[in-house]
């Protein structure tokens, strides 16, 4: 459904360039849901607005739904669907009017823009508010309208930009199911960008993490987390033994990262949950008795931390490729 | 294409008279000029040599319409830097609508406005004043007033979209439109008999000079004066180079 090559963008302003994105090759199949993860400013959205014909590349090409990107864009247009990242509604508009308007330059009749409307309102949720300003909706409604003007051309490839930024938490898991839903009961291929880890890792198939304009990985959530560090652990001990736990921690199987602060013994293990009988015995058989123990998955942030150098958090207040954004 | 201005104007058209207060408050300024700015023009153009022919009242109503196009049109790019913000722009760019119609419909609803609110003022300048004019001329003189609309409109929304900023739009404007409003002689017309030589040399450098002595020719119901010609040659330039201007601002930076 996807497939670019070298895709680059390079903004100029006053005198300074800034490489947004530095040659990106994507690869998205049809049916998949991909997610594209990295900081603000990483260069995901500029990415997104090159694939969705709203950004010109400076290098690079893309072949969208089977359309060239450069040579066809109006047939990449028709074939997708874009739901922004601020949503694209007006606020003095009827939530009819909007959905009756985007159908129609979709090239629906009004009677096809309206039934289609209809189905998609039952859908996510909107059946009734027709008539209400859409400066009235909440923002959960407002997000779910957005959703339903990006698919009321029935696209078989579906962009999110950043989909649940702004919303509350039910909102959002609510949204989740109806992304979901969207893939498994319609078979759309759908490509969403997210500075999320947990959304990334609650929805996606499958990963590309950017960084500075760059991917700097690429996988499922479980594979990419498997591939860079391992669980982590924490176990806690006499203050006084402590060194000696972490010398006994050390010597299981692919221990990695050991570090004792006072009482407290971290390390990394391929496999915690396996290896933590073993670290039992161990223990016991020094006679060092183990207080507290903690086995924690590696999360996304971890697999950006190992990758980067830095944690998500970190990344986004780092002014590096702030530029990006220039809308 | 036409089907899609047709939507996009649609669209503009049915918010715009969501807010009819709007047309209202457009049309107070030139009616304040009629009310107490008019009755001034009376002995002034009476007791001043070399005024194009006619009473005050066609020369100041066409010219009031012409300021109405000015300042109405000039700042439509207000609005459509708000939906850019929105994000109304970018929605309606990844549809596969014509990139032209997007500005076209949107052109055109500024266009009606302008001339809806043309056609109140004078009518007022009708029945409460002393306006006199050819019904012919009037008809020629709203479809002036439209293309004027057209031509500023475009350029509104080109210039809005060039520089996206809406501290930086309005002080933009307001030091164009002052200098083009004050040099097109709509308060007074720039005669050689009234203004110097240099300010005179200078007004008739300014297009809206001529668009102005275009709608007051056609007021007087003059159709072969040198002026109407004049102004509608300049007029149609002025329409085509800022509609190929907002026209290009919309497809740029796509793919």
């Amino acid at each position: 459904m996807i497939r670019a090559r070298g895709l680059a963008r390079r903004f100029t302003a006053r005198g300074r360039t800034v490489d947004a994105v530095k040659g990106v090759d994507i690869d998205v199949a049809e049916g998949e849901l991909v997610g594209f993860l990295g900081p603000n400013g990483a260069g995901k959205t500029t990415t997104l607005r090159m694939l969705t014909t709203l950004l010109r590349p400076t290098a690079g090409e893309a072949t969208i739904g089977g359309c060239d990107l450069r040579k066809d864009p109006l047939g990449v247009r028709k074939r997708i669907g874009y739901v922004a990242q601020g949503g694209g509604t007006h606020p003095e508009c009827r939530v009819g009017e909007e959905i009756e308007l985007q159908g129609r330059l979709y090239g629906l009749s009004k009677a096809g823009a309206l039934r289609r409307g209809a189905e998609l309102t039952e859908q996510l949720d909107l059946a009734g508010l027709d008539h209400r300003l859409t400066k009235t909706l909440s923002g959960g409604q407002r997000r779910r309208l957005d959703i339903a003007l990006g698919l009321i051309h029935e696209p078989k490839l579906v962009f999110f930009d950043e989909p649940t930024t702004g919303l509350d938490p039910q909102s959002r898991a609510n949204l989740w199911e109806h992304i979901r839903r969207l893939r498994a009961e319609q078979g759309v291929t759908l490509f969403l960008t997210t500075h999320y880890l947990d959304e990334a890792d609650s929805l996606c198939d499958r990963i590309l993490v950017i960084d500075n304009g760059e991917i700097v990985a690429e996988g499922t959530p479980d594979s990419l987390k498997a591939s860079v560090s391992g669980d982590g652990v924490v176990i806690g001990v006499a203050e006084d033994s402590a060194p000696a736990a972490a010398e006994i921690a050390g010597r299981l199987d692919g221990a990695h990262e050991v570090t004792v602060t006072e009482d407290l013994v971290r390390f990394r293990v391929p496999r915690g949950d396996t290896a933590m009988p073993e670290l039992l015995r161990a223990l016991d058989a020094a006679g060092i008795p183990m207080r507290s123990m903690q086995v924690q998955r590696p999360t996304l942030d971890d697999v950006f931390l190992t990758l980067t150098g830095r944690t998500l958090r970190d990344a986004e207040t780092a002014p590096a490729g702030e530029v990006a954004h220039v809308a | 294409m036409l089907r899609d201005s047709w939507l996009i104007f649609r669209r503009d058209f049915s918010l715009s008279m969501r807010n009819p207060a709007w047309i209202m408050i457009g049309i107070m300024q030139p009616v304040l000029y009629l009310v107490l700015f008019g009755p001034l023009m009376e002995r002034v153009v009476a007791n001043t040599p070399g005024f194009p022919p006619g009473s005050s009242w066609a020369i100041l109503t066409p010219a009031l319409v012409i300021q109405l196009a000015l300042f109405g049109s000039s700042f439509a790019g207000f609005g459509l830097l708000a939906e850019f913000r929105s994000g109304v722009v970018e929605r309606l760019r990844v549809t596969p609508a014509s990139r032209v119609a997007l500005l076209l419909g949107k052109v055109l609803n500024n266009a009606l406005q302008t001339m809806m609110q043309a056609i109140l003022i004078i009518v007022l300048a009708f029945l409460v004043f002393d306006l006199d004019a050819p019904f012919g001329g009037i008809l020629l003189s709203l479809l002036i007033v439209g293309l004027t609309s057209v031509a500023l409109a475009s350029a509104s929304y080109a210039l809005a979209l060039t520089i996206k900023n809406e501290q930086a739009f309005p002080a933009l404007l307001n030091a164009v439109l002052l200098p083009l409003l004050l040099l097109s002689g709509i308060l007074l017309p720039i005669t050689t008999g009234l203004a110097p030589d240099w300010l005179y040399t200078i007004s008739r450098i300014n297009p809206f000079t001529h668009i102005v002595d275009a709608e007051r020719a056609s007021f007087r119901g003059d159709v072969t004066m040198d002026a109407l010609f004049t102004g509608c040659v300049v007029l149609l330039v002025l329409t085509v180079l800022t509609v190929f201007w907002g026209a290009r601002t919309f497809r740029k930076e796509n793919a």
